[in-house]
């Protein structure tokens, strides 16, 4: 026979149990990623042919479409810019723009010592700055080497935007959290590929899986020279160019 | 989206020379981030003034030790307000406390600011204030008695014996507290200092530049506030004390200028890629708050002032008045140089190409009554939006799970499909010929000019 008292002290315990145990409960049932997905086997990088790139802007466009991206210039997960480098030295850089609603500059074409297109995304770097100096661990590195926002976790202080090397990061005015390219990680999971990649004419972006010795993006590594941007801080960017010009920073 | 961001960021985007990344138009840490850095110097200042009486024995300066350590607490509370305005999610601020992430400089706010707020301010003002609070609660009428019994947690000792035991005790704890006061600034300017993306910040004499630089403002504001308050207390203005605390603040500032001429020096004597870019900066965009505000103004002609009010035989009138010019000279001149910190160095691209403008809403008014009412628009619908932020707390959500889940609510064939090939249309692509590309290539680029 159970007292007053001791059935009171158990129930104390008991409240708080249920709801330890319904929350536990509830993590155990959190859905894996479909199709027995293993980020363990996977290991993505990117590879962009400088070359083949023709400043059309579609990637900008599948982007912001795909990802929920601002539809104004200020917000990008990638954006493409264009070089002009003149026979005076000058250095010439602009931002596409994806509708072609404002025009480049015209340079005249004897002054032109070279042009060319860089598509710019997140690096994916391996030693990615944004998540050593996040205070929350809202950004984080995936074990298939992909850096991601938890935006439910994201506190919006930007020190991740102020520590990208690469101006990749903004801050989404909806959510008011960081956000990112994360190679569309909701497609690649499933063996997509991200939506720049898919809409690229001119296949200027490859993208594979660097554990998959079928993958494109292992060929690509092995028949070009590769250079990745502003090497010296360290980062050790996923993302990896052919053809890419001292210029470009 | 917001249209008056999206206004305000085109207005911006016509201001900017050169090239800039698209997402740099946006400047992130605004003059909040200016406030708070300059608080917490003020808090260090104030307090490593006070240790001199405790750890140094400098007698004369007894008559500041309580405002100071006073000060010090005014200005604790108050610091982590600008942060806290300034976050997109503000109350989720709370993370950091419960589940800092302990490589990132900021993570360690929770800890210093706790540590000194708890273990060293509070701790020292109780035993400072421990015989005054015991006093008080047998003098005072009915409700306040109450007040100074609470507030000394009920203890009634005074003789010689406990009293001795709260210098004691006070002594212990300044001993503690420089270090400390030396982290809650240092960690600030670590904050900056350990942006490797950054030249202007990158240095690694940041955090001691922070440090002195606080220990000047935190100085100066102290006899600023003695100077307005002690006569209104109807005290005199103790001059030994005043000529005393001005010569430690001479000195300050002379370490605080030699920490930033090496700074500059050794910038320019390196000059790496940064270098065109940042003195383009530092002559263009900074020119008025760097060279004039907090050269000039903020030190060379305050020191000017104190070398001549020392030198020269000025009366204590003409003195007083001398000391009061050169510190608010200095308020002004550590204002400016936070600025220049936190503004300066988001005004060029991190392509090194450009640089770009900030504009405080009419003097920081309307911006920070904006966050303001921000907050307060929060508070009230805590009951719907927040309460789903706050069910978050403890729950991991994998972004995983929710990316693909958002993908599937927003192409629902897409997820039937699962083929290689959807949502092309979509996405809107044209499939180019070959001849339709060399015309747009034709009328795109340039690079056609040199074949």
């Amino acid at each position: 026979m159970i007292d007053r008292r001791k059935f009171l002290k158990k129930a104390v315990w008991f409240i708080p149990a249920v709801g330890v145990f319904r929350r536990l409960s509830k993590e155990a049932q959190a859905k894996p990623i479909a199709g027995g997905y293993d980020p363990k086997n996977h290991l993505y990088g990117m590879g962009i042919d400088i070359d083949k790139c023709i400043g059309c802007g579609r990637c900008m466009e599948a982007c912001k479409t795909e990802n929920n991206v601002p539809k104004e210039p200020f917000f990008y997960r990638t954006w493409v810019e264009r070089y002009t480098i003149k026979k005076d030295g000058e250095v010439d850089v602009e931002t596409i723009d994806p509708r072609h609603e404002k025009p480049l500059a015209r340079t005249k074409e004897t002054e032109v010592l070279r042009s060319f297109f860089v598509p710019k995304l997140c690096n994916q770097c391996e030693h990615p700055p944004c998540v050593q100096v996040c205070p929350v661990g809202a950004t984080f590195s995936t074990e298939d080497g992909v850096v991601l926002v938890d935006s439910n976790r994201c506190i919006g202080c930007r020190y991740c935007i102020q520590a990208c090397p690469y101006g990749a990061r903004y801050l989404h005015p909806e959510t008011e959290t960081a956000d990112k390219c994360t190679f569309c990680y909701h497609r690649i999971v499933k063996g997509l590929l991200p939506a720049c990649v898919e809409v690229c004419p001119t296949q200027a972006r490859i993208f594979g899986d660097l554990k998959s010795m079928a993958s494109r993006l292992v060929r690509f590594k092995r028949i070009n020279r590769l250079h990745v941007l502003k090497a010296h801080l360290n980062t050790e960017p996923k993302v990896e160019y052919a053809n890419l010009d001292g210029e470009v920073r | 989206m917001n249209t008056e961001l999206a206004e305000k960021l085109t207005d911006l985007s016509r201001e900017v020379t050169g090239f800039i990344y698209p997402n740099e138009v946006e400047i992130h840490w605004s003059i909040l981030v200016v406030v708070y850095p300059y608080v917490t110097g003020l808090v260090a200042g104030a307090f490593i003034l006070a240790s001199l009486v405790q750890v140094f024995n400098v007698k004369e300066v007894q008559p500041t030790y309580r405002l100071a350590l006073l000060t010090a607490l005014a200005f604790l509370i108050i610091a982590p307000l600008p942060l806290l305005l300034h976050l997109g999610h503000p109350f989720r601020s709370y993370e950091i406390f419960l589940t800092p992430q302990l490589g990132s400089a900021m993570a360690m706010f929770g800890f210093v600011y706790l540590w000194y707020l708890m273990a060293v301010l509070l701790l020292e003002l109780w035993f400072e204030y421990r015989k005054d609070l015991v006093v008080w609660s047998r003098e005072a009428a009915f409700p306040l008695d109450w007040v100074y019994r609470v507030l000394s947690f009920f203890s009634t000792d005074i003789s010689p014996r406990a009293v001795a035991f709260d210098h004691k005790a006070i002594k212990i704890i300044t001993l503690i507290g420089i270090p400390s006061a030396f982290l809650l600034h240092g960690y600030v300017g670590f904050i900056f200092g350990s942006v490797k993306a950054n030249p202007w910040w990158s240095s690694v004499l940041m955090p001691l530049v922070f440090l002195m630089s606080a220990i000047v403002s935190g100085i100066a504001l102290v006899i600023l506030l003695y100077m307005v308050i002690a006569p209104l207390r109807g005290e005199g203005v103790n001059m030994r004390c005043l000529d005393r605390i001005t010569s430690f603040l001479f000195y300050a500032v002379i370490v605080d200028f030699t920490l930033e001429g090496l700074d500059f020096l050794h910038r320019l004597y390196e000059s790496e890629e940064s270098i065109k870019i940042l003195s383009r900066l530092a002559t263009d965009k900074l020119f008025i708050s760097l060279w004039v505000i907090q050269i000039f103004l903020g030190m060379i002609v305050p020191l000017g002032i104190l070398v001549a009010a020392k030198s020269l035989k000025v009366n204590e009138e003409l003195r007083r008045l001398l000391y009061f010019a050169s510190v608010i000279l200095i308020q002004v001149g550590i204002f400016a140089t936070r600025w220049n910190v936190v503004i300066g160095g988001q005004l060029f691209s991190k392509s090194l190409r450009g640089l770009t403008v900030y504009k405080m809403e009419l003097f920081g008014l309307e911006g920070v009554l904006m966050q303001a009412s921000r907050i307060a628009a929060r508070v009230a619908c805590l009951h719907q939006g927040d309460v789903d932020g706050m069910r978050q707390l403890g729950e991991v959500t994998v972004r995983v799970a929710v990316d693909a889940d958002q993908a599937r609510e927003r192409v629902p064939d897409v997820a039937e499909k699962g083929t290689g090939r959807f949502g092309l249309g979509e996405l809107g692509v044209v499939h180019l010929s070959r001849s339709q590309l060399a015309l747009h290539n034709d009328s795109r680029s340039p690079r056609q000019g040199d074949s």
